[in-house]
């Protein structure tokens, strides 16, 4: 297949106002009797409200109104079994930085001063800090009235074929204990929204990934129905699963917005930001693992526990991807999975950026590297002789159609020279790989919609797409363009685009999950070619031929330019519209909990780390970053590397140095400056290769790029400092005092290892057991159930 | 978003008619030089003024003379560490200019704030909303240290690249006060407390530095930070010694962010005198110049690990000298 435009590097159809200022973000939007809006966070990690007193804040000159929880009392969350939030909470806050008023003022200045003035009475009770203390007795009272025992939110069980039997079957068995602290997405943009009530509706402009999700909470919390609430989506600043959930201040906004009829705004500080968080769960892994003396796996056995934080949020859907992907990479013939989420009195966290696989990952990775040491194979072909194979199902019925980790890991191999690296002293290399979802296959509520429509509309010689994706800096935007571009003969530039705005879009369920190319992007194949069939029809009747002889591209439809060909078809057809949809194949197993992991295709990568390390400093050089991505097909390269680096930088992070961490029940450092991540002087250079293996049901065979190449990168540097110091690292992040506190063990004699000692006891309900699918796909057979 | 707050902007021409200002205003106003630390300061409550008092109208020059170097206080950080003057006299100091924060903020900053540049602690450097739902401290708004919640001072802690070098240089400051001019040793201007750091009045500008006469001297600064790109020291070490063949014969270790002030190693650096600057005299150099450190567990990564680095940093620092070349003619 030929293309014109597919697989061209092209810069970004935004690109110029996004670097020159004039993209619109939610913050740059300042209507006439605009009202400032700021938030009163609770102090206390954990604690009853026992009085709000808002007169003072009421009397303050410029104050126009001020709303609490009793406003607000309806509850929301983004998934339908845990709708366990407030936008203001009136009876008991969770965590340092749980919303409990809202001023609306003249001015932003205005509105802090007013929260400071609001008069708080609590009934402090004694905070939850840590898993383990999630797991015991809670002195005063649970922080969530529903789960347990404890402040146990969620338990899950699975076990997938013969789990005993395979560890019975194997030479070697071996445990290990990781853990991986919580982090979170730190976007340039921090969260914005403004809403004005005009004529009765309420339309709401946010920094959100998901225009869909926030449309939904807001009915149900301001009890209005949906046809009487827009939610569009602004200029977007960066989310990377940060701004997936609905928010407090979306919520707060709108209503005050209803209440004095003048538009509301509010942007978080910086610090809010870091209390809004849905970032990085924090997870405790144990895992055990059988393999036979050439290093294939008979079984594994892995463990997870998350610390939560507060509330719900994404939360059952992470605990169960802690289990899901393991076997997505790895042919693991039995598999036993038991995931537990705890409630803390910490921000909730939720999905960023690979959503609950980069923390097994890791684990995983480094566990089957420790397996080969044990068993003296060399850790690459050990890893590879357990690589699945395509167009095969897992233990635990995933579905795996493309796959191109073979070729993934012979790019990497290949050009880091990682067989034949030079040895100095501190110097090391670290290799891994990982798989991620292109779009879940299941919805977060239950419905039988499409995940995705487009509709596409031609009139005067002009091209609009209409989609509910949210642009969110990846370049969903420049896909849609491109995609309907070229099935139309035209280029990006042509085609206007329409996007995330719930009045004139139709669904996408937005920018989550790696699904927009794959899932809108499909959608936009399948309206853009029944437009083509239609401006081929009205072309090949004036020339007079059959419509197989029309020839189109170059802005042409045969004899004619495309706005000939566009007056003939609407001549012809009266108004030209079309639309497309993309609904994912149920391919989920017959088991509950199966709906967290399957995926229409999944992307895979393989990556490697060289590093000097600091024998006495423990201070890490990352010299250079070698990854390759699967990613099916690229429609544009340029997006797709921008995509993987930008995963490797984020993984950098990651690894080295971010941590959302408490002291005292406060999150330590809620600051740019303190919470460390790397800026792009402190990146190393970064060498890529884009695997294409054309997926089957991908368009034009196109699978992820945005959250895949993240995960590998961060075993990879453990790896590369067990390589380069002989001590293994079995925590994120690695950073210099653990290095340094390894080397003093190894230089004492015991066991070279940083890491978590023991896994808690924690009461797993009996595993689920489910028989495997056959092994074999077979695409043309009806699905599984 | 977090907000400046309202302030008056005042414009002196001169740095006697900036410390006028100065005495009149008394604690509602402050200096702004770079303003690259006091704004977001301001943005954070941490410092409350009604007046800022500009001192923009400072010279901006290097002047090199027969037994000195005068570098204005309004030289800027990127200036003064791309100077060839600097580099090629006082190596140690424009190494130290050119490590502190990120180009962006180096271009801005001056070398007369860097001297000033407030104390730091992750207790007091955020918001007004996090310091009330942590309790204020004794810094700003409170009456105890939550660092060391029984101890009567403020350990917060002295957080400049280039005073720690510009005392191991014995370099002095210049001072305009609002009637007369002083000058002062540089080791003078810092008391050892994390809240009255400055021994300056308050009124009194910092105009220039002067750096003494290099011949022979040998600098070197060795900074440790998370990230090279950005943050403020979490331990550091400044080295000016000279030496007479292969032997020293001064030689003065300071180092920085340890403790509420540069802090120097005196006993260190007369250690090294007499000595060849081997790896053994620089590895018990190191170790005596690391006891008095005592770092907090209120900055960057653990302060065990922190403590542990000093000896690191200083030994680092003496060899970085002894690779090099002493200042100008050396």
């Amino acid at each position: 297949m030929s293309f014109s435009i597919i697989g061209k590097p092209l810069p970004k159809v935004d690109a110029v106002a996004r670097v020159t200022g004039q993209a619109i973000y939610a913050d740059d939007m300042l209507p006439p009797r605009t009202l400032h809006c700021r938030i009163l966070r609770s102090p206390h990690p954990h604690a009853r409200i026992l009085s709000i007193d808002t007169s003072a804040a009421r009397r303050i000159p410029g104050v126009v109104a001020v709303i609490t929880g009793a406003d607000l009392p309806i509850k929301f969350g983004i998934l339908p079994v845990t709708q366990d939030e407030r936008a203001l909470e009136h009876e008991k806050v969770r965590y340092v930085g749980d919303p409990i008023a809202a001023v609306a003022a003249t001015d932003e200045e205005i509105a802090a001063s007013a929260c400071d003035a609001i008069a708080v009475e609590y009934e402090v009770l004694d905070p939850v800090m840590s898993i383990d203390a999630a797991l015991a007795t809670p002195k005063d009272e649970r922080i969530q009235d529903y789960g347990g025992p404890n402040n146990i939110h969620k338990l899950v069980a699975l076990e997938f074929g013969d789990v005993e039997g395979g560890f019975a079957r194997a030479d070697h068995v071996r445990e290990d204990v990781f853990f991986f602290q919580g982090n979170t997405h730190l976007p340039m943009e921090q969260h914005s929204a403004i809403a004005t009530y005009v004529d009765g509706k309420v339309t709401l402009w946010s920094s959100t990934q998901v225009v869909h999700y926030v449309h939904r909470a807001l009915a149900k919390v301001l009890e209005l129905p949906m046809n009487r609430i827009r939610v569009v989506g602004a200029a977007h600043g960066g989310g990377f699963g940060g701004k997936t959930d609905p928010f407090a201040h979306e919520i707060v906004v709108a209503k005050l917005a209803m209440m004095t009829g003048r538009p509301v705004k509010c942007t978080l500080t910086r610090e809010e930001v870091f209390y809004a968080h849905r970032g990085r769960h924090p997870v405790l892994m144990w895992v055990r693992t059988g393999v036979t003396k050439d290093g294939r796996i008979t079984a594994m056995h892995f463990k997870s526990a998350l610390d939560g934080g507060a509330y719900g949020s994404y939360g059952v859907a992470s605990t169960f991807y802690t289990g899901a992907l393991q076997t997505v990479t790895y042919d693991i013939p039995a598999y036993r999975f038991e995931g537990c989420r705890v409630f803390t009195n910490k921000p909730p966290c939720g999905p960023k950026r690979g959503h609950g696989t980069p923390q097994p990952r890791f684990a995983i990775e480094l566990h089957l590297e420790k397996i080969a040491h044990d068993l003296g194979l060399d850790p690459v072909d050990m890893k590879r002789r357990n690589f699945v194979k395509p167009m095969t199902r897992t233990v635990n019925w995933m579905r795996v159609t493309s796959c191109g980790l073979e070729e993934c890991t012979a790019r990497v191999m290949d050009a880091s020279g990682f067989r034949t690296r030079k040895r100095r002293p501190g110097r090391g290399m670290g290799f891994a790989i990982s798989s991620y979802l292109s779009g879940a296959g299941t919805a977060i509520y239950w419905n039988d919609m499409p995940h995705s429509e487009v509709q596409i509309k031609v009139d005067r010689g002009g091209v609009t797409a209409f989609c509910g994706a949210m642009d969110i800096g990846q370049g969903s935007d420049s896909v849609l363009a491109a995609i309907v571009a070229e099935e139309l003969g035209l280029q990006p530039k042509d085609i206007r685009l329409v996007t995330a705005d719930t009045d004139t879009t139709p669904i996408d369920l937005g920018s989550y999950s790696s699904r927009v190319t794959f899932m809108a992007g499909n959608a936009a194949l399948e309206a853009a070619r029944k437009m083509r069939a239609l401006l081929v029809e009205a072309a090949a009747a004036k020339m007079g031929r059959p419509a197989d002889s029309v020839r189109v591209g170059g802005g042409r439809f045969g004899d004619f330019s495309f706005e000939e060909a566009s007056v003939l078809a609407e001549a012809r057809f009266g108004t030209l519209t079309s639309a497309g949809s993309y609904t994912p194949p149920k391919i989920a197993g017959p088991y509950k909990g199966s709906g967290v992991g399957p995926s229409p295709a999944y992307s895979y990568s393989a990556c490697v780390v060289d590093l000097d390390a600091d024998q006495r400093t423990g201070l890490l050089h990352i010299n250079k970053v070698w990854i390759a991505h699967d990613v099916g097909r690229a429609i544009n390269p340029l997006l797709v590397e921008g995509q993987v680096e930008g995963s490797v930088y984020m993984g950098l992070g990651e690894a080295l140095m971010e941590e959302q961490t408490f002291r005292k029940g406060l999150h330590k450092w809620p600051s740019m400056l303190e919470y460390k991540s790397p800026t792009f002087l402190d990146m190393p250079e970064i060498e890529t290769f884009l695997v294409e293996t054309n997926d089957p049901e991908g368009p034009y065979g196109a699978k992820e790029a945005g959250q895949g190449p993240l995960l590998p990168v961060i075993p990879a540097v453990s790896a590369a400092v067990f390589d380069a110091l002989g001590v293994w690292i079995d925590e994120v992040p690695v950073t210099p005092e653990k290095i340094v506190e390894a080397l003093r063990r190894q230089g004492k004699g015991e066991p070279p290892r940083y890491g978590p000692s023991r896994f808690p006891d924690i009461p797993y309900p009996k595993c689920i057991r489910v028989e495997p699918p056959p092994k074999e796909l077979d695409l043309a057979a009806p699905a599984a159930i | 978003m977090l907000r400046l707050p309202r302030f008056k902007y005042l414009r002196p021409k001169t740095a006697r008619e900036a410390a006028r200002m100065a005495a009149d205003l008394g604690p509602r106003a402050m200096f702004v030089a770079g303003g690259t630390d006091l704004f977001p300061k301001l943005k954070r409550r941490q410092f409350e003024v009604e007046a800022l008092i500009g001192l923009d109208f400072l010279p901006r020059a290097i002047h090199r003379g027969e037994d000195e170097t005068v570098v204005d206080a309004g030289v800027t950080l990127a200036a003064a560490s791309a100077d060839a003057q600097l580099r090629a006299g006082y190596p140690g100091y424009a190494e130290a200019a050119g490590l502190v924060s990120s180009p962006p903020l180096r271009n801005a900053g001056t070398i007369g704030g860097n001297l000033c540049v407030d104390t730091r602690c992750n207790y007091y450097d955020m918001t007004y909303e996090w310091r009330k739902a942590a309790g204020f401290c004794i810094k700003k708004d409170g009456d105890i240290c939550l660092v060391a919640p029984s101890s009567p001072r403020c350990w917060a802690v002295s957080s400049s690249d280039t005073a720690p070098m510009a005392i191991a240089l014995g370099a002095l400051v210049m001072l305009a006060g609002p009637d007369d001019e002083r000058e002062l040793p540089v080791a003078a201007l810092y008391r050892d407390d994390g809240i009255d750091y400055l021994a300056k009045q308050p009124a009194e500008v910092v105009t220039s530095l002067r750096l003494p006469a290099s011949a022979g001297t040998r600098t070197a600064y060795v900074k440790l930070r998370r990230r090279g790109s950005i943050d403020f020291p979490i331990a550091g070490a400044a080295v000016a010694l000279r030496l007479d063949g292969s032997t020293v014969t001064s030689c003065r270790i300071v180092l920085s962010a340890v403790a509420s002030h540069p802090l120097e190693a005196a006993e260190a650096g007369e250690f090294m005198i007499g000595k060849r600057l081997d790896e053994e005299s620089v590895r018990a150099a190191a170790e005596i110049a690391a006891r008095p450190a005592k770092p907090l567990d209120n900055a960057d990564l653990s302060h065990f690990w922190r403590k542990r680095m000093v000896r690191v940093v200083v030994e680092q620092a003496l060899q970085h000298a002894n690779d090099q070349k002493g200042g100008f003619e050396g």
